[in-house]
């Protein structure tokens, strides 16, 4: 790896930019690893990064079906944010977003993260008291997140339309500063340079197709579509198909696949200064650094695989931004995709051990795990490194849905995550 | 948007008429008292999720109003067939 610095720059402008190597080989599958990690999106790259900077494991193959950041990691809407209501998801999110904080430095890869601040704005009592509820129990667990009456919600985002005669009327927001957005393939191509740099071998194009399992029911390593891979420890980050993956090992588990969908208009210059989320009409919008405005829609009701979702959907989102941002109704729309969420029956991931001896699992982030990215990435590798969670990821196990303790965060954070 | 046959009404109808009622064939317990926690995990909280050949039902919400039971693949998105609640799994 050759490190990005002014000097570098300087030097390589004067032989036309042709000294720089390539972010990551493209590797083969050696017969065996350490510690294997399925998927390669920010979450799986995160894991083999911090498993080799932190923890000590280098001899690691991440090892993805597609290409890599080609699945939920590219298709989201890149907002970053950690003011969720319960003490765990508080712990669990503002870990991700301190290891935000100077990611780019330590991956010596800019990932733009942009600390604009996200605004969840409240058109009813409902919302209000709800919100205000989240502002008091974030500053107990030492999460930003502070009150905006409609005016100073105007004030910090001009194009809203706060006037009391609106479809929506804004009756104030709660706003975290820390939060905002990241440059979402930046991500995952900054873990992969920088885990690459520390021995990980990253091989696309290769998708898992079974895990072989020993007599005593451990893991002994995966069948891909080239060849047999033999490892001690598997790390499943595979998003929207962990079912499947989970299924190769026998194991059913609590969810379901659906599509959701989000699309960008055309680039024009800066006007949207932060991100807004309305989730009781269900819309949130940023402005990415190229212009284009960067909208979330909602999931379909029913479960796919098939990563697009039905325009109704994209139909019923644009008319509540039209609502709230009269500014925008003639912009045209470019592109529109979908990507598919794996979401648990309370909303909150799934994030430790398995049943399965050296089998160990990330999924269960739903609608908002890019958030998450490092934070989910770091304690997948210290369960693995460890073969025990940390602290933090404890509470996030398998056996919830048995003993009852869910983290219920599908009634607490008002939808859109 | 899909175009779901209701089997009551015999007709194709837009999506935006259906609510989608989840896994099918799912039994209640017969007996709940009895039930342990894994049984109760088991039937409250995992699914198949397959990717490809599903059984789901779905609701004719603003039709008839009635639960009827679909085979859809998740990959393409396409109906096998749908059938009335109470009939066996095709």
């Amino acid at each position: 790896m050759k490190r990005f610095s002014g000097f570098n720059l300087i030097g390589e402008a004067f032989r036309s930019h042709q000294g720089w190597p390539e972010h990551w080989p493209d590797k083969a599958p050696k017969a065996a690893y350490d510690a294997i990690i399925v998927g390669a999106g920010g979450h799986g790259l995160g894991a083999a990064y911090y498993l080799a900077s932190k923890y000590g494991i280098t001899n690691v193959a991440v090892i993805e079906k597609g290409w890599l950041g080609g699945g939920n990691t590219g298709r989201n809407t890149t907002i970053i944010r950690s003011n969720y209501l319960y003490d765990e998801s508080a712990h669990l999110y503002d870990h991700a977003v301190k290891l935000w904080d100077g990611l780019s430095q330590e991956l010596n890869y800019n990932i733009m993260y942009s600390k604009r601040g996200v605004l969840m704005l409240a058109h009813n009592v409902h919302d209000v008291q709800s919100f205000k509820r989240h502002i008091h129990a974030n500053r107990l667990n030492g999460v930003d997140n502070e009150w905006l009456t409609a005016e100073e919600c105007k004030a910090y985002c001009p194009p809203l339309d706060i006037s009391p005669n609106a479809r929506h009327p804004v009756l104030g927001g709660a706003l975290q500063r820390r939060g905002g957005t990241a440059r979402h393939d930046s991500v995952a191509w900054g873990y992969a340079r920088a885990a690459s740099a520390l021995g990980v071998d990253i091989i696309q194009n290769c998708a898992v197709t079974g895990i072989r399992r020993g007599a005593d029911g451990a893991v002994e390593g995966v069948e891909t579509e080239r060849g047999f891979i033999a490892s001690k420890k598997i790390g499943v980050s595979a998003a929207g198909n962990t079912s499947v993956v989970m299924a190769m090992a026998g194991l059913q588990f609590p969810l379901e696949s659906y599509p959701l969908q989000a699309l960008v208009s055309e680039p024009v210059k800066p006007i949207f200064p932060c991100v807004v989320m309305s989730n009781t009409v269900h819309a949130y919008m940023s402005q990415s650094d190229k212009g284009e405005l960067v909208i979330g829609a909602g999931t379909d009701q029913y479960i796919s695989y098939s990563q697009r979702g039905a325009f109704h959907i994209i139909e019923h989102t644009l008319a509540a931004i039209c609502e709230i941002f009269p500014i925008f109704t003639r912009m045209r729309m470019l592109r529109t995709w979908g990507g598919i969420v794996d979401v648990t029956p309370d909303r909150s991931p799934i994030l430790g051990k398995t049943p399965v001896p050296g089998l160990y699992v990330n999924c269960g982030w739903g609608t908002g795990g890019f958030k998450a990215t490092p934070g989910a990435g770091d304690l997948l590798a210290y369960t693995i490194a460890h073969d025990a969670p940390h602290r933090i990821n404890a509470p996030y196990n398998l056996d919830r849905f048995r003993n009852g303790r869910l983290i219920d965060e599908a009634a607490a954070a008002a939808v859109a995550h | 948007m899909l175009l779901i046959h209701c089997p009551y009404c015999d007709e194709d109808r837009p999506e935006v008429e259906f609510a989608n009622g989840g896994q099918a064939h799912i039994a209640r317990p017969t007996d709940p008292s009895t039930y342990s926690d894994p049984e109760w995990e088991e039937f409250l909280y995992i699914r198949r999720n397959p990717r490809g050949r599903h059984h789901e039902r779905w609701r004719h919400l603003h039709g008839c109003g009635r639960f009827f039971n679909a085979v859809r693949d998740t990959v393409t998105d396409r109906f096998e067939t749908t059938y009335k609640a109470g009939e066996p799994a095709r």
